[in-house]
């Protein structure tokens, strides 16, 4: 439990920001001259920032000691992620002139809205190192006020612990709804997913509920991966809603590959040979346990998932008769070979 | 000349015999063809100005004098939570049974009766739009099913796409195949699709739905005994005309358990299509809740190379494997076609699942005092738009009774009618 406290002071110390300018270098040459073409690709990007001191904590133990068997990739610090993500996010400002970027922090206890470019009118807007400290100003607030909520009388444990990917999703779609209400001439909305601590299972069926309505409402979910493993809750989200998975293989060259891949507007991607799926992990969550899992029961009247048999539905109350339906038994089996 | 094309079909259906007699909504008046395109179908010119363009009814006088249309935001939203609590209401006592596997052909016609222009443009136009809808609305309603494709002409049935559980090659396939000819022929409908029917797996429903253009069937045999066959092989047989009843169908739906109707026009066309989508409550009494094992296949990378099971085939990229033996196949739902398992994909069951866990509708918060709630948020949880309307005052909103978050009523709307979960309530960690 030590590990929780050090988090909210990890990145409040070194933190310098690239100049934004470089970025330009990295983008291919056609899409340069598609931004000065079309006025109307102006987008408005949600960015889901994975703030799990869990996780964090115990990368950066692993930057000292790299021999640390349990997180062999996650060589990076918070602050250091954060070198890479706020130059990110301003280049996106830069790119086009009405851009729009809104942070939005996923927590392990509660979700929150940090920073929204198109709030700040007047004085600093605009200004790079502005925004740069007033994004670590709300985001070490953000921490602190997470870490309280989980000191409550049901103390979070376990290292392993996932942050709350379904909370930060509805809220970006909130958002979305309200873009697509205010104007006619509205930004083209996307929401990019920077996630870094595991998949929670018992957060499935919310994270498909939004899923579904991103993709209802055309809105893609760009997601890159920086923990360990593959989040199936992303590669779902990006191939359903036509968004971009990227686990990128070098987290120190982070910038690179944010801006090289999820910079891009909707319409320049047509253009852009941008990364495809390596795959997408379909397994769900089963209803008793919230376990991951691939195979399993599935009851007939509400398509409820459970790992193994049950004679009661927990979910619609039928009652099973029968021995569980393996509906390909032999008899069928043998008939369709025999067809062949 | 259009008024003598009525007069035509009149004389058709008066041969028909009395059943034929049906009421036509739109008989007699196809001289007005312009306005008909519009909503208000069957009302006089005259009646419909003043019902329509109540225009002074949508203003009101604001605090200074000055006229501004109504605010209908609120209007909406109330409207909004009435059918809410119905749904929810309703949602209670129903039960519906998604876990069904039904097996539906489905028949259009395109003999020479469906070039017939009383439906707009054509009756063939009309079939296919409809058509179009009611696939994906049966696959959202029956995510484990299969449908397939048949079309009626020349006197001869055709298969134009194999039964599959993927809307979009179906809708694909049927909106490159349309042209009519020839005359309808009911009994090799049936008899094709009796064939194709009595392979499928003993656990299936079988369904045949016909979408009838026709007012005669031109067929080789006996009807009659293609009828008793349907019946042995449990094939429950449905029509829908387009045109007049007509005693064959009647008596093919009445033998196999379906159901038969004949549209007036186009809504109510599709208004009787789409009431197939569901299961019919028939079939889904007569099946018992069982547990059936299924296995979520992971999608193949793009540009792996590999040999699919279904096709015996090298395919570049997509395909999905199955969890058990590991083989390749091409397209989901369908079974392992190496050790049986029925292989679904788990995004397709988890779209019903907002039935199974809806949000609970939230709390109306009308007037807090300005005063007291200062230390409340001001404002919405979810979209950060602000609560507070111009004067002093909170604007309407509404609360969650789980998480008390606070939220605007456009986002109220969203998260009932399509996020399906409460961004509060999402962003606190469960207690378990
Ligand atoms: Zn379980
Ligand atoms: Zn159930
Ligand atoms: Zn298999
Ligand atoms: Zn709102
Ligand atoms: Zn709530």
């Amino acid at each position: 439990m030590n590990s929780v406290s050090t988090p909210s002071k990890l990145y409040s110390g070194n933190f310098t920001y690239i100049s934004s300018s470089p970025f330009l270098y990295f983008l291919p040459p056609l899409m340069g001259l598609l931004i000065l073409w079309q006025s109307d690709d102006v987008s408005l990007i949600v960015v889901l920032l994975d703030v799990n001191p869990f996780f964090w904590a115990s990368s950066a133990a692993s930057v000292g000691d790299s021999t640390s068997p349990h997180h062999p990739t996650a060589i990076l610090s918070f602050s250091k992620l954060l070198n890479h993500v706020i130059p990110f996010l301003n280049s996106l400002l830069l790119l086009n002139q009405l851009n729009q970027v809104v942070l939005v922090a996923t927590g392990v206890n509660s979700c929150s809205y940090i920073y929204d470019s198109g709030d700040s009118e007047g004085e600093s807007a605009g200004s790079v190192p502005a925004v740069c400290s007033e994004i670590l100003r709300r985001l070490e607030e953000f921490v602190d006020k997470d870490r309280l909520l989980g000191k409550g009388p049901d103390k979070v444990v376990a290292a392993g612990v996932s942050s709350l990917l379904s909370g930060s999703l509805s809220l970006a779609l909130c958002y979305i709804q309200r873009v697509f209400r205010s104007k006619a001439r509205h930004p083209q909305p996307r929401i990019l997913c920077l996630q870094s601590s595991p998949d929670g299972p018992e957060q499935y069926v919310a994270v498909m509920n939004s899923i579904f309505s991103a993709q209802r409402s055309m809105v893609p979910i760009d997601s890159c991966v920086m923990g360990v493993q593959h989040s199936a809750f992303l590669q779902q989200a990006s191939y359903i809603t036509g968004g971009v998975y990227l686990k990128p293989q070098h987290l120190d060259g982070l910038f690179q590959y944010l801006s090289a891949v999820f910079a891009t507007d909707l319409q320049s991607r047509s253009f852009l040979q941008l990364p495809k799926p390596a795959g997408v992990d379909f397994r769900a969550s089963c209803f008793c346990h919230k376990k991951t899992i691939d195979m399993g029961y599935v009851c007939s009247v509400c398509l409820s998932i459970f790992c193994k048999h049950h004679k009661k539905c927990s979910t619609c109350g039928s009652e099973f008769s029968q021995a569980p339906s393996d509906p390909n038994a032999t008899p069928d089996r043998k008939r369709k070979t025999s067809e062949v | 000349m259009s008024s003598s094309v009525a007069l035509q079909r009149r004389f058709d259906l008066a041969a028909m015999g009395d059943e034929a007699t049906r009421i036509r909504k739109r008989g007699g008046d196809e001289e007005d063809d312009e306005e008909e395109e519009d909503d208000e179908r069957g009302m006089e010119a005259w009646e419909r100005a003043y019902a329509d363009e109540r225009s002074w009814e949508n203003l009101q006088e604001d605090e200074s004098g000055l006229l501004r249309p109504i605010d209908t935001k609120t209007l909406v939203h109330a409207q909004y939570r009435r059918r809410l609590l119905q749904k929810s209401a309703a949602s209670a006592a129903s039960r519906i049974q998604k876990g069904l596997i039904r097996y539906l052909y489905l028949v259009i016609d395109l003999s020479r009766a469906a070039s017939e222009t009383d439906y707009r443009p054509s009756r063939m136009v009309a079939v296919a739009k409809c058509a179009e809808v009611f696939i994906r609305e049966f696959f959202d309603q029956n995510p484990l099913s299969h449908v397939g494709l048949v079309t009626i002409k020349d006197g001869i049935s055709h298969r134009l796409t194999e039964i599959g559980g993927s809307p979009e090659s179906q809708i694909k396939a049927l909106m490159g195949k349309l042209e009519c000819s020839g005359d309808a022929s009911l009994q090799n409908a049936l008899e094709l699709i009796h064939g194709y029917l009595s392979q499928i797996p003993s656990y299936g429903h079988r369904e045949v739905l016909i979408l009838y253009s026709a007012l005669n069937t031109c067929d080789p045999g006996d009807i009659m005994e293609t009828i008793k066959k349907c019946k042995k092989a449990k094939i429950r047989c449905s029509v829908i005309g387009l045109s007049a009843e007509i005693f064959i169908c009647k008596h093919v739906c009445e033998e196999t358990g379906g159901s038969y109707t004949v549209a007036l026009d186009e809504s109510h066309f599709k208004e009787l299509l789409l009431e197939h989508a569901p299961p019919p409550p028939a079939i889904a009494e007569y099946a018992a809740a069982n547990l059936i094992k299924m296995g979520f296949p992971q999608r193949g990378a793009e540009g792996v190379i590999a040999i699919c099971s279904c096709h015996k085939d090298v395919k570049i990229g997509g395909g999905y494997t199955c969890p058990r033996c590991k083989a390749r196949v091409c397209e989901l739902p369908t079974e392992c076609r190496i050790c049986g398992l029925t292989l679904v994909s788990s995004p397709h069951l988890a779209r019903s699942y907002h039935h199974l866990f809806p949000v609970t509708p939230f709390n109306e918060v009308s007037s807090v005092p300005f005063k007291l709630s200062q230390k409340l948020a001001q404002t919405c949880f979810g979209c950060q738009q602000s609560l507070v309307s111009i004067g002093t005052k909170f604007a309407p909103h509404v609360s969650c009774l789980k998480c008390n978050q606070r939220f605007c009523l456009d986002c109220d709307i969203y998260i009932h009618e399509s996020l399906h979960n409460c961004p509060g309530c999402e962003s606190q960690r469960a207690t378990a």
